[in-house]
């Protein structure tokens, strides 16, 4: 087994005394094999609320139009384009860590990546709304495949990166949901084992069938590899496509090289704040606290401050580059994000994503379980700032200042947005009532070697050298999960 | 004659099993399958397993994927209907990269699940052919074909001997079929 003879050096990612491996299944499905609790409840009121908000919204435009939108001749993409980018970027986390994580071998991904995989999927669809929505007539929609018509076949153009985009979202979200449907099998075969009546039938239905012999193994982990492989490349190019949407164009803003690379660490910046706004959530409510431990909570924060770094050093060459090009047009659309009409989205963003994530250098911040919960939404929003800033405050004064104009947006838009919201939580609510939040097998993986009560047996029989013993035990430290009181006689 | 199909070691640790596999075999009794709850490493090895072969067929759909897409571009763009876009070339290899990309992946990953569905015997609705139900629980399984196996005291004094928390004399293969 992979894990065994794990060093003493590293932190347990499993806590707790006397884990089973039939404690583990019982502690990740309680949510899913009982009656909801109260908080689920509270929750999933608001969020479907929030969800049919979406539906009004959403009615309302295909109604009446994209003119219910605030957008204006020289505004025409706003909101819309906004959330897109956001949700797109919120669910690039998901396939970080059940892909990149997984080729580097991070084990501490394996209790995380089923929420987060699930919480890509849900960014997505609330994504290609977005896509839907903006398009006014959404029966027009069939226009952007190139399928044979009475035109010709008139093609669609494969030059512009808004059919790349099609195809990159749809072959993102059909391939995460393949990865994350195949990742779910063998613990839909342990509820559908552990169930009776109808209930077994409905599981055994989606289970497809699963025995976890031998052979299905091995073809499993096979499958897992390369879809992890190739997903890979997969998540930065369609962040990389969705940043050609606006870096192709010749808009002073846009245009520029930098944007790739800034959007791809961007979307992991944001999608791993949204995990952080989710799971420590869900952590509490679903007593997940021994699999979800701190140790993955500081890790994600690492990130957030790597990420957010990243993109602080983004903004900063952009407005360097600017300037340096000598481009007026280009140096005077930075100027205006920054001190023009929409200051306060660009200090907004600033803030936000560049100086609150720097925050969490300080050691006891990072490990603050309410502080990164709100740090958490602190970036979630200035990422949507982030998209706000590059899509409005560079169209709103274009090359004639006679068409220059402010955008407001109106309710409906407003709803769409908070509406999106609604259909993200109550997605991400039912999956937790249905689906394990935590991918059993692989967390099952982990308990011989890299649990807690493993590591203390390796202390207990000594043979450990005493300064790794105490580095070891001083790390533990951290954990709200562990008692300290144990370790005193070792 | 006995009327039980199935011998069925259970066992609450991976390395007992592991040695439970090992005992048996040094006594030349032929395992029939091993079901567990999570990938046991080294084990298809030990059984004589041989290593799967998807990678290869998720090589050949990528490749199919990125082909179709190419050509699929090409057709469009350069033979059915050349449109002039400003004076620029037709043919413009940059702009194809994207979405042949996006189709490599594409038929990569579905082309290999489906081919492991297909050759695993998974789809939805299938009736599932469980041993034990605790194997996907908690429970490391290692069923042996009582027929031509015996005597069967021998079997389970050695599954127990490897540590086997519960040794089961089963008359039908499947538990899972009402």
């Amino acid at each position: 087994m992979a894990s065994h003879g794990e060093s003493i050096i590293r932190e347990p990612l499993i806590t707790g005394k006397d884990i089973t491996y039939a404690q583990i299944t019982n502690d990740v499905l309680r949510p899913v094999e009982n009656t909801p609790t109260k908080a689920w409840w509270i929750g999933f009121t608001v969020a479907s609320l929030g969800a049919l908000l979406w539906v009004v919204a959403v009615s309302y435009t295909f109604w009446f139009g994209i003119g219910a939108w605030g957008l204006n001749k020289t505004v025409g993409w706003a909101w819309d384009i906004t959330g897109f980018v956001w949700w797109v970027g919120i669910g690039h986390a998901g396939t970080l860590i059940s892909a990149v994580l997984l080729l580097f071998r991070q084990n501490w991904r394996n209790s995380i990546n089923r929420s987060a995989e699930a919480m890509t999927i849900f960014a997505v669809i609330c994504a290609a709304t977005y896509i839907v929505a903006h398009m006014g007539r959404p029966w027009m929609a069939v226009y952007s495949l190139p399928l044979p018509n009475q035109y010709g076949s008139l093609w669609v153009n494969f030059n512009s990166p808004l059919i790349w985009d099609v195809f990159a979202i749809s072959t993102y979200f059909s391939v995460s949901l393949v990865f994350w449907y195949t990742g779910l099998l063998p613990d839909i075969a342990s509820i559908r084992d552990r169930a009776t009546g109808l209930r077994r039938r409905i599981y055994s239905i989606f289970s497809f069938g699963w025995t976890g012999s031998v052979k299905t193994w091995q073809r499993f982990e096979t499958v897992s590899l390369i879809l992890a492989g190739i997903s890979t490349p997969l998540v930065l190019s369609v962040h990389t496509i969705v940043s050609m949407d606006f870096a192709t164009s010749l808009e002073p803003g846009w245009h520029t090289t930098i944007f790739p690379p800034y959007f791809v660490a961007g979307a992991i910046f944001s999608g791993f704040a949204m995990v952080q706004t989710l799971l420590l959530v869900a952590r509490k409510v679903l007593g997940l606290e021994n699999y979800i431990t701190m140790f993955h909570i500081e890790s994600m924060n690492k990130i957030i401050i790597l990420t957010g770094s990243i993109v602080g050093v983004a903004y900063i060459t952009e407005f360097f580059i600017a300037w340096y090009s000598g481009v007026e047009y280009e140096q005077y659309a930075f100027i205006n994000r920054a001190t023009g009409p929409y200051w306060w989205a660009y200090w907004s963003m600033m803030s936000c994503n560049v100086i609150s994530p720097q925050l969490f250098w300080f050691r006891k911040l990072r490990l603050s379980i309410p502080f990164s919960w709100f740090l958490s939404i602190i970036v979630n929003i200035g990422m949507w700032f982030e998209r706000f800033v590059i899509i409005v405050t560079s169209l709103h004064r274009d090359y004639i200042p006679s068409s220059w104009a402010m955008f407001y947006p109106t309710w409906v838009e407003v709803s769409i947005f908070i509406g999106s919201i609604g259909v993200f939580f109550t997605l991400f609510l039912l999956f937790i009532r249905v689906l394990p939040s935590v991918a059993m097998a692989e967390v099952k993986l982990l308990l011989k070697g890299s649990s807690e009560q493993a590591k203390k047996k390796v202390l207990a029989h000594g043979h450990v050298d005493p300064a790794q013993a105490e580095f070891y035990i001083e790390s533990l430290e951290k954990f709200d999960s562990v008692e300290m009181a144990d370790y005193a006689k070792l | 004659m006995s009327s039980t199909k199935f011998i069925l070691g259970l066992f609450e640790d991976p390395d007992e099993m592991l040695d439970g596999i090992h005992k048996l075999q040094q006594n030349s009794i032929p395992i029939y399958d091993v079901y567990t709850p999570m990938p046991i490493h080294g084990i298809e090895a030990k059984l004589g397993i041989k290593e799967s072969r998807l990678g290869y067929a998720a090589f050949i759909f990528g490749c199919t994927g990125g082909t179709v897409a190419f050509s699929m571009l090409y057709y469009m763009l350069v033979w059915d209907w050349p449109h002039n876009i400003g004076g620029k070339p037709n043919f413009a290899i940059p702009d194809f990269v994207p979405i042949t990309f996006e189709w490599t992946v594409l038929f990569t990953a579905f082309g290999m699940v489906l081919t492991f569905f297909y050759a695993t015997h998974l789809f939805p609705g299938r009736a599932p052919r469980v041993m034990d139900f605790r194997a996907t629980d908690d429970r490391f399984v290692i069923a042996i074909d009582a027929r031509g196996n015996i005597p069967h005291e021998d079997i389970t004094k050695l599954l127990n001997e490897a540590g086997a928390v519960e040794v089961k004399h089963n008359e039908r293969k499947y538990v899972s079929y009402e």
